[in-house]
Parts: C-alpha cells; structure tokens; sequence
C-alpha cells in the first residue's frame, strides 16, 4: 500500500514534470523562432507553401490555443511530419528507438561491468598503484570528448589495426534478424541467427565503449567512494573480527552498502547515455535518435528535432522512476520514511 | 576564517596564497597551472600564434608536425597549433560567459526559491526539475536549431540548459542557513531582507556553487565543442576545437593529428577544470576528502 502511494505520487510528480516539458518543447517550436513556418520549411519556401503551412499548423491562431492543439496531438501520438523523410516524425522514431536502445543498454553494461568492480579494486587498493590507474582513468573519462574518443578507436581498431568494424549496425551481407524487439542482438538470439548475432554484437563492441565510457567514469568513482566509507564502519569491522574471508567480507557485508548509492546515479546516467547517443551515432553510422537528430538538425527539419527533444526528455524521468522503484526495493530506509 | 585574518596581518600576501587549502594537493597545482596556461593562450594568441590561424596555404597542406608546423597543417595548409591557440580563446570564453550567467541567474532563482518558500519555492523548483528532465545537448541542440546556428546561439542554448542545478544548489544552501543564529541575529537587529541574502546568507552559500561552476566550465568545453562538432555552435573557418576535429574527420585513417590535437587540448582543458573542481570540493568539504 506504502508503495502505491509512493509510486502514485512520483508519477503525479512526473506528469508535472511533463506538463512544463511541453510548454518549453512548445515555445522553442511556435515562440523563440521569429516565423516557425520559415523555421519549419527554411529559407527558401514560397509565400503559398508557408501559408499552406500556417494553416496546417493553426499558427494562424491566438497562442495559448496553438498550446492546446499541440498537446492535443502529442497525446494522440501525432509529432508532426518530418520534412526531411516525409514521413510521420512518431513512426521514425518508433523505427530509430530500439537501435538506440540497444547501444545505450550496451553502454550500461559496459559501465556497470567495468565500473563497479574497478571502483571496488580502487577503494580496496586506496593509494596504491591500482588506485592511481582507475582515478585516473576516471579522469580522463569524465574529461574526454565522446566524438573524438570514437574517431579515435575508430582510427585504430578499424583503419589501423583492422579487428572491429567502424561502423553501423551488421555487415553489408548479413541481413537483419526478424524484427521483433528491434534490438537485433536479441531479435537474432530469439531466431537463432548465429551470423546476425555474431555481427550485431562486434558491431556494438566500439559504440558501446565508446559511449560507456562517461558513464564507466562515473559509476567507477560513485564506487569507489561509497565503498572506502563503507570499509570504515563498525559492521566491517565485527565481519572480519568474526573471522570471515576477506573477499566475503568485500562482497557480502561491503558490497552490498557501497552499491546503494551507484543504483541512483545509473538513473542519472541515462540522461548522458542519451545526449552521449546524439554524438556517438554520428560517429559510428548507428541508425539510432541520435543520429536521426543530428541528420534532423542539420537540414533544419524543426519537428523531428523536437519530437526527439520530447522523447528524451520523457525516457529521462522515467528511467529515474525505474531507478526509485529498484532503490525502494534495495534499501528497507526508505520503505519506512 | 580567524585563521586567515591573523595571517594576514603577520605574512605577506604572497605567502598567504601559498598557504591557501587548495595548494596543498599537488594535484590541484597542477591544475591550476595548466588552467593558467590555457588563459595566457587565449589571451596572448596573437603574440605567440606562429601563423594567422585562417591564412591557408595550400602548398604546404596535410603536412606532419615538423619544425615549422610544431602540430602540422590542416587540409587547407593552416597551421594547427595557431588554430588550437585561438581555439583556447573561444573555449575558455564560451566556458566563462555560459557558466558566468547561468551562475548567477541560478542561483538568483535558487535564493529567491529557498527564501520565499511556500508556492514561488513548489513553483520555481518544478521549473528547475523541468530543465533538468532534458538531456543537455539534445535541448541545447534544439534551441541552437530554433534560433539558428552560430556561436551566440550556442552560448545561449548552453546556459539555458546549465542554470537549473544552479537553482538547486543555491535553494538547498539557503533552506540550510536560513534558520541559523547569525542569520536570526541579522534578522534581529533589523537587517533589510536584500541585506541578509547578500551580507549572510551568499557568501556562506557559495562553497558547493564554485565546485559545480568548476566541474561546468569542463562539461560546458565539451558541449559548446560538441555543438559545433555537428555543426551548431562555431561555424568554419572559425578555429573552434570542435570545428577542427569535425574538420579532421575524414583524415583520421592517413592524417590523423588533425583532429588528435584538437582533442587532446579539450582533454587538458576539460581534464583541469575537472581536477579543480575535484579540489575545492576536498577543500570545502573535509568529509569527502577524509573518504579520498
């Protein structure tokens, strides 16, 4: 009952949040722009075209009632039409998600794969040479450009040493598993495509790196922080007092502590996976949001610009909200508050 | 603070920086330093820059680092590290102006949030958790669109997208001291409200705000880079850091310093900024730093 109540209020606060989402994604589409329909169409649109399109668009109307219409439609699912593919901007993203999806959970991986266990190797070894490597390591991870981090591992791992592809989603002549998530790592698993699998997963291997490596940063010195003040409490004490083995005494009594905090930044993390994603797509051809946004911005096609700006912004709170569920269940502290 | 007055009253002021907390860690020197050395290329460019970063000379294009070309010549002859000396320029300026007013209105938000309370505090914060629900580059990027692609508009983008945190900082800080003595004494003795804000509450507040600005002049480098990486903050020829790398990328399998160094300078600048925020967080926090 706690937890209904707890989850009701976060999605009252998250519906909130959604509210004032649409008003900014509204002013940037029908107010900062000095003539929408110029910023929609560009520069070089006839007078008829941009009237045509005030009407579409009833930007002919008062302004609050231009806010209702819009929000009228997102709610109906209608983003508008991309100007760029001439289709509508809900089902290009509906076809660009799950290739994001799919690099920004490989990016997960990768960050929690790498990061907690170097985070704990650092706290454990505090000061010593293991330490200095994952400190700075975590430096230069929060420090690095992820669009130049890319073309680099792309120049190597790809031109130079030729051991991965620099590139796209599958191998020219490898087609597509069936679609049935979308991610095609485990579309071709559910078909027991071994050629798919083989190709989609090397081609995730420096995308994934590539933009796991902020968030590797991130979750390496959350750890390792959180775990060097868990090391110092009492309870750590009394475990090895009692005799147990060190590396019980790390996983079972430390671990589980110092891992508290982490959970909450892999929410935050999202949100930079996903501005992550814009730059990185670009780099490596992947045909995700990111990409659609960039390739989007640049021909100036406004609507699907911001019907990527919504989706993010909507996947943001939600990814928290997971992240607050998985936190109630983790830590009994806050079932009590 | 005692400590510091009576410093000063019996050392010089030179000595008194030496002793400042943040010069104790070498680290932090280190990043003060290079910080130092980024601001003396911006600012002295045109004395020290060996060519014009926009003259081309495409006789001498694609060229290795050599002895005239310390960092080699880009597709169309310019020299790199003239380029990367301006690009300090536009970096450290885009950093300082986008975290400047996105500091100071922040926290402006923020204060008037934790002081007024009730509604204009429920109001404002679920203003600030709005901003905050948007991945920063794809709102900023958005903005930029809207408003058009320059280096301006990206400034602006940036810090409409960089204040929010600020908001929070700041409320949290006031909420904290609000209610302290000094801060009860102030209001006893009959202190003007803009009084306490400015006399008390600011300055106690602005410990956790430096660090953040800190850790932001690094992120907003990268950013403001990123923007014109794909096209929408900077526009070439402009030597902008992130220009260059986007201009180097289709010469990363044969001419690879093209975009190597200009990568390596935002790694430096963004690598200090970070290593200083880490310090004054040490130094305005000594919990976390006993943790370090």
């Amino acid at each position: 009952m706690r937890f209904l109540a707890f989850l009701a209020r976060r999605i009252v606060g998250i519906a909130a949040v959604m509210i004032g989402v649409s008003i900014i994604t509204f002013a940037i589409s029908h107010v900062i722009p000095a003539d929408p329909a110029v910023a929609a169409l560009g520069d070089h649109a006839t007078d008829a075209q941009i009237a045509a399109f005030r009407g579409e668009y009833h930007l002919d109307r008062p302004l609050p009632e231009q806010y209702v219409i819009y929000v009228n439609g997102i709610l109906h699912g209608d983003l508008g039409k991309s100007i760029r593919t001439r289709r509508s901007v809900a089902d290009d993203l509906a076809d660009s998600f799950p290739a994001t999806l799919e690099l920004s959970f490989a990016a997960l991986a990768v960050s929690l794969l790498v990061g907690i266990p170097a985070g704990i190797w650092s706290a454990i070894y505090r000061g010593r040479f293991p330490d200095v490597v994952v400190r700075i390591a975590a430096l230069a991870g929060g420090s690095l450009p992820v669009f130049w981090l890319g073309l680099v591992v792309i120049g190597l791992f790809y031109y130079q040493l030729g051991w991965l592809p620099g590139g796209g989603r599958l191998d020219t002549f490898v087609s597509p598993p069936p679609t049935r998530t979308g991610l095609y790592v485990i579309d071709s698993l559910l078909a027991l495509d071994l050629d798919a699998l083989r190709s989609s997963v090397i081609h995730l291997v420096l995308p994934a790196l590539t933009l796991g490596y902020f968030s590797t940063a991130v979750i390496a010195r959350m750890t390792r922080s959180s775990m060097l003040e868990v090391l110092g409490q009492d309870y750590m004490r009394t475990a090895r007092a009692k005799g147990l083995t060190e590396r019980l005494v790390v996983v079972r009594h430390g671990l589980r502590n110092a891992l508290i905090p982490t959970v909450t930044i892999i929410g935050l993390t999202f949100g930079s996976l996903l501005s992550g994603a814009v730059l990185t797509e670009t780099i490596f051809s992947w045909p995700g949001l990111g990409r659609y946004a960039t390739a989007s911005a640049i021909s100036l096609d406004f609507p699907a610009v911001l019907g990527v700006t919504l989706l993010a912004a909507v996947v943001y709170p939600v990814a928290n909200l997971a992240v607050d569920i998985a936190y109630y269940w983790l830590d009994p502290r806050i079932q009590r508050d | 603070m005692t400590e510091a007055f009576t410093a000063t009253g019996r050392l010089g002021a030179a000595r008194l920086v030496a002793r400042a907390p943040i010069l104790r860690s070498p680290l932090n020197v280190a990043a003060l330093a290079l910080i130092g050395l980024f601001a003396a290329c911006a600012i002295f460019a045109p004395l020290i820059a060996p060519y014009d970063p926009l003259t081309q000379a495409l006789a001498s294009r694609l060229q290795p680092p050599s002895p005239e070309h310390w960092l080699g010549t880009d597709q169309l002859g310019r020299d790199i590290l003239s380029r990367l000396l301006y690009g300090s320029r536009i970096s450290l300026l885009i950093g300082l102006v986008v975290v400047a007013s996105a500091g100071v209105f922040g926290t402006f938000v923020g204060v008037i949030a934790g002081y007024a309370g009730g509604l204009v505090d429920e109001a404002l914060m679920r203003l600030t958790e709005v901003f905050l629900a948007f991945p920063a580059l794809i709102l900023a990027m958005a903005i930029a669109g809207a408003l058009g692609p320059s280096l301006t508009n990206a400034i602006i983008a940036l810090a409409a997208v960089t204040w929010a945190i600020y908001a929070r900082l700041a409320r949290g800080q006031i909420l904290s001291l609000r209610r302290r003595e000094f801060v009860e004494a102030a209001r006893g003795i009959g202190a003007s409200q803009f009084r306490i804000i400015a006399r008390h509450l600011l300055p106690n507040a602005v410990a956790p705000l430096l660090v953040q600005a800190s850790f932001d002049m690094g992120s907003v480098i990268i950013a403001a880079a990123g923007l014109s990486f794909i096209g929408f903050g900077a526009q070439p020829p402009t030597p902008e850091w992130g220009v260059m790398i986007s201009e180097g990328r289709n010469f990363i399998s044969t001419e690879p310093w093209l975009s190597l160094f200009p990568g390596l300078a935002i790694l430096l600048a963004v690598g200090s900024f970070n290593l200083l925020g880490d310090g004054l967080r040490d130094v305005f926090d000594p919990r976390l730093s006993r943790a370090d």
